[in-house]
């Protein structure tokens, strides 16, 4: 099929089938989408990310963790396009090593705190009474503390590493899904729909998975990408202060901390990790953006 | 007699992804001293009509005239001081329904009397006095305890009465009412449109009643402008409704159910697409 | 069909409680079409409510075909069910309508939904292109075509309309009422339509009852209505209000508020 039946077929207003319907859903937002310029980039930076992460051992020019002091402390140059660091290792390389972490991290943060969150606040809007009280006050309890500051007590707790750091992280970052959730519920829930749902004699878990999470999921996709900058920089908090991938681990966060000593000299130690967080982050808050008007578009 | 309203080819579109739409295409007429009804159905352009004669439309529709003008002045080349002038003061607008259309944060009093003081210099005292004034005017009760409520404490009714009272007290020349009675019951819409007929006779206002309620606009107007997908099709005198000839309007008539009348099946509007471009 | 004895609902606590019905007493007989009419605050739609079982605080007794309201078990949503009156918020934003008329079926174990979903799209006058549309992608009467499918997806005997064309345009109403009328002469169901419209109530009902401020003020049957005969002069005032701006008959009725 050439090019424009293909979008004829999407865009049609008599879809045939369930599955053309979604996909001509998908493609208007899509087509949408793409007309903000800054989204597209945040959508390019974050699939570069995910690229290189990909084939970082294709591209990498050297091993990452292999050490020759000999050539510690090297400006940019041919054979090392992002100098080396205090151990000689190749600071690109590390870079896109480093990539990998960061994307583990954020995937399974995301993946571990947002259906907790979704879980737990539908359940939270829809019972409502003690059911509603009890999960609110844990979520409370949680969003009480400063996320860096909860996500040291942890791994202090569990002992550093990059898997603790991750539960850490995943932990402090459910109750502000919770509460989206729970709010998008409560006003979801005096909906006709959902009456004839009751009606026509659904279970609640029928209705709480097929009709209320359905409608919460836009507004938590574009909060968890939002938040995914601040997940990021939380896990380079934790790595800067040894908490998080321990060496020779190449995450940034550590990287950064490893090279603050030689700021002054030989600044690509820190700045080009430091750097890369600051561009990833951005990547994710345009996206987000984007995805916030494609999906919950408030405005007129 | 100057006309009140003047317009001639006025034109609204919007631009879409799909281009542009052409919400309101070549509306003429002229509003005297009298009460004029605009009917029609969602879509058909009758707000954005409304609003076009205060020049209230949003900043991206497109709005075109041969003529548009308000007592002889003309709106299209207005200043934005000079619409502000009119706004409110010689022309007023009420909404359809008060829960939104008032604010939530100020008394009732407050806002009738800001919407006086607005056009006029007084003193907070006599600005208070005209309110108690307007608000006995619309019939409620208890001016002096109204005057403190907020707007969610009052119902329906009474919140139209309110809007009105709000849009009269500068003592505009015309009232734009743009479904005022549609949100409310039907013994409550009854009693808020005496109302408003007192008061436009009283001071010899011109009306425009903007609905999609057929029967009720050729009750209460002297004259009425059915409007579909832009244009208007039919104009006559509310006398001479049941004489009308467009095919729309007729249908709209023969569709409407009617208590004394048993029918098995009510006759359904069929759409001729020439009426897009008659 | 429907018999309702001496129901009662309350909102709120103590001091803030508000009686939505009071001592009402209704009785529908199979195959009947019945109007329940009134001004907003009336009840009416409460008492709809109740029968859905979307209401379970309530004194009094009420049942359909016999079976207890109260004890709703599987039966019921095979027995009733219910349009409510606007089109936009009554179909999930998501869901397409297949989805919308596949999902009884799936909650009631029914099979062969392919077939029961493409028969029920073409009886509301819908054609196969509808299908897998979204409600956006939908008109106001195109939704509440799909609504009243989808209420008829379990084959109920009873009926509940809450203002089923208030929230549709006057050129759309009259399709609508014709479709709920050929369906029920097809079905023989069950009606009991809610309507602050008296003209749309005396189309569609053979008997009807007005409500004001959660007690019935009068019943009767709708021959009644057309001859201008009711005893009550609060429907009188009703019947007079629904004709169209009088300018006497407005002042007469204007009270200080």
């Amino acid at each position: 099929m050439t090019d424009t039946d293909w979008r004829a077929r999407l865009l049609s207003d008599t879809p045939a089938s369930r599955r053309q319907a979604r996909l001509g859903q998908a493609y208007r937002g899509w087509l949408q989408f793409q007309r903000n310029r800054l989204a597209l980039l945040g959508l390019g930076i974050v699939l570069a990310l995910v690229l290189l992460a990909a084939l970082a051992p294709l591209v990498a020019p050297h091993d990452p963790y292999a050490q020759n002091l000999a050539r510690r402390l090297l400006a940019p140059s041919a054979t090392h396009w992002l100098g080396t660091d205090e151990f000689g290792r190749d600071v690109l390389s590390r870079l896109l090593y480093g990539a990998r972490i960061t994307l583990m991290i954020v995937v399974l943060v995301a993946l571990i705190a947002a259906p907790i969150g979704l879980i737990v606040g539908t359940a939270s809007g829809y019972l409502g009474g003690a059911v509603d009280a009890v999960l609110m006050r844990i979520t409370d309890i949680f969003l009480a503390f400063p996320s860096l500051i909860l996500a040291l007590a942890f791994v202090a707790a569990l002992g550093p590493g990059i898997e603790n750091a991750i539960i850490a992280i995943a932990l402090t970052s459910w109750p502000p899904y919770a509460r989206i959730a729970r709010a998008e519920t409560l006003t979801i829930r005096n909906s006709d729909y959902i009456a004839v749902a009751r009606i026509q004699g659904a279970s609640t878990p029928r209705i709480l998975f097929g009709h209320v999470m359905p409608l919460c999921t836009s507004s938590l996709i574009v909060r968890v990408t939002l938040d995914m900058a601040g997940i990021i920089l939380t896990a380079a908090g934790l790595g800067f202060l040894g908490l998080g991938a321990q060496p020779p681990m190449a995450e940034w966060g550590a990287m950064v901390s490893s090279g603050r000593r030689y700021i002054l000299d030989q600044w690509w130690v820190a700045t080009i990790p430091g750097l890369a967080i600051f561009i990833v982050s951005l990547g994710f808050n345009l996206l987000g953006d984007g995805l916030r008007d494609v999906l919950d578009p408030r405005k007129s | 007699m100057t006309p009140l309203i003047e317009v001639e080819d006025l034109r609204i579109s919007f631009p879409t992804a799909k281009g542009s739409f052409d919400a309101v295409r070549g509306v003429s007429f002229t509003l005297g001293r009298e009460k004029l009804g605009i009917v029609g159905e969602s879509g058909s352009g009758k707000s954005l009509t409304g609003r076009a004669l205060m020049r209230l439309l949003t900043p991206a529709a497109q709005l075109s005239a041969k003529r548009l003008a308000f007592d002889g002045q003309d709106l299209l080349q207005a200043t934005p001081r000079d619409l502000r002038r009119i706004r409110g003061r010689r022309i007023s607008l009420v909404l359809q329904d008060p829960k939104y259309a008032l604010n939530p944060v100020m008394t009732v009093g407050e806002q009738i009397g800001e919407a006086f003081r607005t056009h006029h210099r007084v003193s907070r005292a006599e600005a208070r006095a005209k309110t108690l004034a307007m608000l006995e005017a619309v019939r409620i009760r208890n001016p002096v305890r109204v005057h403190d409520l907020y707007p969610h404490e009052v119902s329906g009714g009474m919140g139209q009465r309110i809007m009105i009272a709000m849009m009269l007290i500068p003592e505009p020349d015309l009232l734009i009412a743009d479904e005022p009675t549609s949100a409310l019951d039907v013994t409550v819409q009854m009693q808020v449109l005496a109302i408003l007929d007192d008061l436009v006779t009283q001071r010899g206002m011109g009306l425009i009643f903007i609905s999609h309620d057929l029967n009720l606009v050729a009750s209460f107007c002297d004259r009425i402008l059915v409007m579909y997908a832009g244009r208007i099709v039919e104009e006559c005198r509310a006398s001479e409704l049941h004489a009308a000839t467009h095919p729309y309007t007729r249908g709209l008539l023969a569709s409407l159910p009617r208590i004394e009348e048993s029918r098995a099946e009510l006759a359904v509007l069929t759409r001729d697409p020439a009426w897009l471009t008659a | 069909m429907i018999d309702i004895r001496d129901l009662t609902v309350t909102f709120g606590r103590g001091t803030q409680a508000v009686a939505a019905v009071r001592g009402l007493s209704l009785h529908v007989g199979e195959g009947e079409s019945f109007g329940l009419v009134g001004e907003s605050g009336s009840g009416k739609s409460t008492v709809l409510r109740v029968l859905a079982g979307l209401n379970e605080k309530w004194q009094g007794s009420a049942s359909l075909a016999g079976l207890s309201v109260a004890r709703r078990d599987r039966r019921f949503p095979r027995l009733v069910q219910m349009v409510f009156q606007d089109p936009y918020g009554s179909l999930h934003p998501r869901h397409t309508v297949d989805h919308a008329l596949s999902e009884p079926l799936a909650i009631h174990g029914i099979e062969d939904a392919n077939e029961r979903v493409s028969r029920a799209l073409e009886q509301v006058g819908l054609g196969p292109a509808f299908r897998f549309r979204y409600p956006h992608q939908l008109s106001g009467g195109q939704r509440q075509r799909v609504a009243i499918a989808r209420a008829l997806m379990l084959e109920p005997k009873v009926l509940l309309l809450d203002e089923p064309t208030s929230a549709l345009d006057v050129s759309v109403q009259a399709e609508i009422l014709n479709l709920l009328r050929r369906l029920r002469d097809e079905r023989g169901l069950t009606y009991l339509l809610v309507s602050h419209n008296l003209a749309v109530v005396a189309h569609m009902c053979d008997r009807l009852a007005v409500m004001n401020r959660g007690v019935v003020v009068e019943e009767m049957a709708v021959d009644t209505l057309r001859r201008q005969e009711p005893a009550e002069a609060y429907t009188r005032q009703l019947l007079l209000a629904s004709r169209g701006y009088d300018r006497e008959v407005a002042r007469a009725m204007i009270t200080y508020d």
